[in-house]
């Protein structure tokens, strides 16, 4: 097997791994390695060619290729190594990565650290059980996606779409402008769970309905999809009787969530959190594996790529810190908990003392959507830390803020976050 | 005093935008937070566009497509009309972010350029 020897290996050439590994080598790491699957870099932006992207990060609103390509091009333009079409099989614990591409066939990367930014995958048919046969035709909304925008090819010509994710809710609008019939968005919740800007841009300029509170029941046709019975549900989410109906299709588009990339992390034994589904992190983006970083849609799935960077770079920072030594022993730890009406919260745990930043970066996510709310970080010495208004939550929408890294201090041992109604 | 509301889509807040109005004038624009809400009230009430995003055949290139789009938005009825016309493009690799296709595209004033680089093979 082929031997080669590397500082840092990250995993995806995605825009988590390309801004990783800039920023990684903005701090002084001489040898990175991207190991990327695919034959281009940029990841999954390359077939989300609409546009939106970079409002935050670049201050512009562009595509998501154009928002790739400024990160390939400053890869190429640095002496950061990328192996393309070499995908990433096992990660073993003496720090050895082992790939395999056609060109070297297996080979074995020694590193000093590695970065986890391997993306994630749709949810598709199988992880919500549409009762009916299994005709062809029905598919998830991010593969309809590369089918139009990579290979071009329609998928159908009557569309239905489950689920008012925004993947979905975008390829309603493509499908249209290529002159397919979108017949309508079929969403469970009595929300939609995409952005309200892809509601009104994608749908509502077409006049595409968006059937809340609605399931799929059943699906019909053997060969090729023919058609799907759809019903209203009740509170307990379960369909009312009498109220099905019929609507033909060729084609059924689900856009029913996103799973992190997780095979390799797990196999590793890297720490995971149930509710993201990525691994266990402390405010530098560090596992429970010292050497090994995550960030991206592996660490937790993201709505927004300029969010994405953000967090990358944080995680390049730090393994560049880790690797030139410069990070001091992991000496406390702090745990951070939450109230109900909080989903999940990013990172998990902050090393206190085991830092250099000014501001620790937290992502999370609100169970149900609410307006005028506070949120409120407190120690365990009930001391509020941060009171902050927000005017909307929603599911679909991560909350990010800022807690000054002065806040904690050698005596915390806990921060605990609440987001509740303003009181009047 | 009439008056109308819109959803801003300028960022992933999405205001709830009014423009108070009499007839086609416009008197009051509320519920922005910044400058991109403003002006997508005023031109949403007076004249919609939006940016067109979708590929072109590509000839010779490392992929059979290329990503492109408006470089500014067009007229929302005009979308169609503008969609047929780059329906029946096909142009050579290689070709770079912000190579025009097609400029003053379907008579929209607007230009059609590239969203990525794609590299020519052989
Ligand atoms: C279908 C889809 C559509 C989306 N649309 C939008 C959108 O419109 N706007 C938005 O802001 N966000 C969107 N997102 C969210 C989007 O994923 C993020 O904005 C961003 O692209 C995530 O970056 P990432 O680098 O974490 O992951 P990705 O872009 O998914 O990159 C991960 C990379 O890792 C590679 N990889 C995985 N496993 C291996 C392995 N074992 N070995 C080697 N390489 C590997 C993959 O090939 C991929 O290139 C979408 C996500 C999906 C899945
Ligand atoms: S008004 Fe400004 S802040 Fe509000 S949605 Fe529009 S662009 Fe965003």
């Amino acid at each position: 097997m082929k031997k080669l020897a590397y500082d840092l290996v990250i995993i995806g050439g995605g825009p988590a791994g390309l801004a990783a590994a800039l920023e990684a080598k903005k701090n002084g790491v001489q040898k990175i390695l991207i190991c990327e699957r695919a034959p281009y870099l940029g990841g999954i932006l390359n077939q989300c060619i609409h546009n939106g992207f970079g409002l935050q990060y670049f201050k512009e609103e562009l595509t998501g290729p154009e928002y790739a390509s400024r990160f390939i091009e400053d890869v190429e333009n640095s002496d950061i190594d990328v192996k393309l079409e070499t995908m990433v099989m096992e990660i073993l614990e003496d720090k050895k990565v082992i790939a395999v591409n056609r060109k070297d066939g297996m080979v074995q990367i020694d590193t000093k650290a590695l970065i986890l930014a391997m993306g994630c995958r749709e949810r598709t048919r199988g992880a919500i059980t549409i009762p009916g046969s299994r005709p062809s035709g029905i598919m998830t909304a991010g593969t309809a996606q590369s089918y139009v925008n990579l290979e071009g090819y329609i998928p159908g010509k009557e569309v239905v779409i489950l689920g008012s994710g925004d993947i979905g809710l975008i390829m309603a609008r493509r499908l249209t402008l290529e002159g397919v019939n979108v017949k309508g968005v079929i969403e469970l919740m009595p929300y939609s769970t995409g952005l309200i800007r892809n509601k009104v841009q994608c749908l509502d300029d077409f006049d595409i309905p968006l059937l809340l509170s609605h399931s799929i029941i059943e699906v019909h046709g053997k060969e090729r999809l023919q058609g799907v019975t759809i019903a209203e549900v009740d509170k307990n989410l379960k369909p009312i009787e009498g109220t099905e109906h019929y609507v033909s299709c060729d084609t059924l588009l689900l856009s029913v969530g996103l799973i992190p990339e997780n095979e390799l992390s797990n196999n590793l034994g890297c720490e995971m959190d149930k509710v993201t589904r990525g691994p266990v992190v402390n405010e530098k983006r560090i596992t429970n594996i010292p050497w090994v970083f995550a960030c991206g849609n592996v660490l937790h799935v993201h709505d927004l790529v300029d969010n994405v960077t953000q967090e990358a770079e944080i995680a390049g920072k730090a393994a560049a810190d880790f690797i030139n030594n410069k990070m001091n022993k992991e000496e406390k730890d702090v745990i951070i908990t939450h109230d109900n009406n909080i989903g999940y919260i990013v990172p998990q745990h902050i090393d206190a003392l085991n830092n250099t930043e000014q501001m620790i970066k937290f992502f999370l996510r609100v169970k149900n959507p609410d307006e005028n709310v506070r949120l409120i970080v407190k120690d365990n010495f009930d001391k509020t830390l941060l009171n902050f208004k927000k005017s909307i939550v929603e599911p679909g929408t991560m909350v990010t803020f800022n807690l000054p890294r002065e806040f904690v201090t050698k005596d915390t041992s806990s921060i605990d976050i609440t987001i509740s109604k303003e009181q009047a | 005093m009439e008056s109308k509301k819109f959803i801003c889509i300028g960022c992933p807040k999405g205001c709830s935008l009014e423009v108070q109005h009499h007839e086609k004038k416009i008197h009051e624009i509320s519920g922005y937070n910044c400058k991109i809400g403003l002006k997508y009230a005023e031109t949403e009430f007076t004249e919609p566009k939006r940016t067109i995003t979708t590929t072109v055949k590509l000839k010779s290139g490392l992929l059979p497509f290329v990503p492109v789009k408006t470089r500014d938005p067009v007229n929302k009825e005009k979308m169609f009309e503008v969609m047929n016309v780059i329906r029946k493009l096909e142009i050579e690799s290689p070709v770079k972010v912000g190579d025009i296709v097609v400029s003053n595209i379907a008579g929209t004033g607007v230009d059609l350029v590239c969203t990525r680089n794609i590299k020519r093979v052989s």
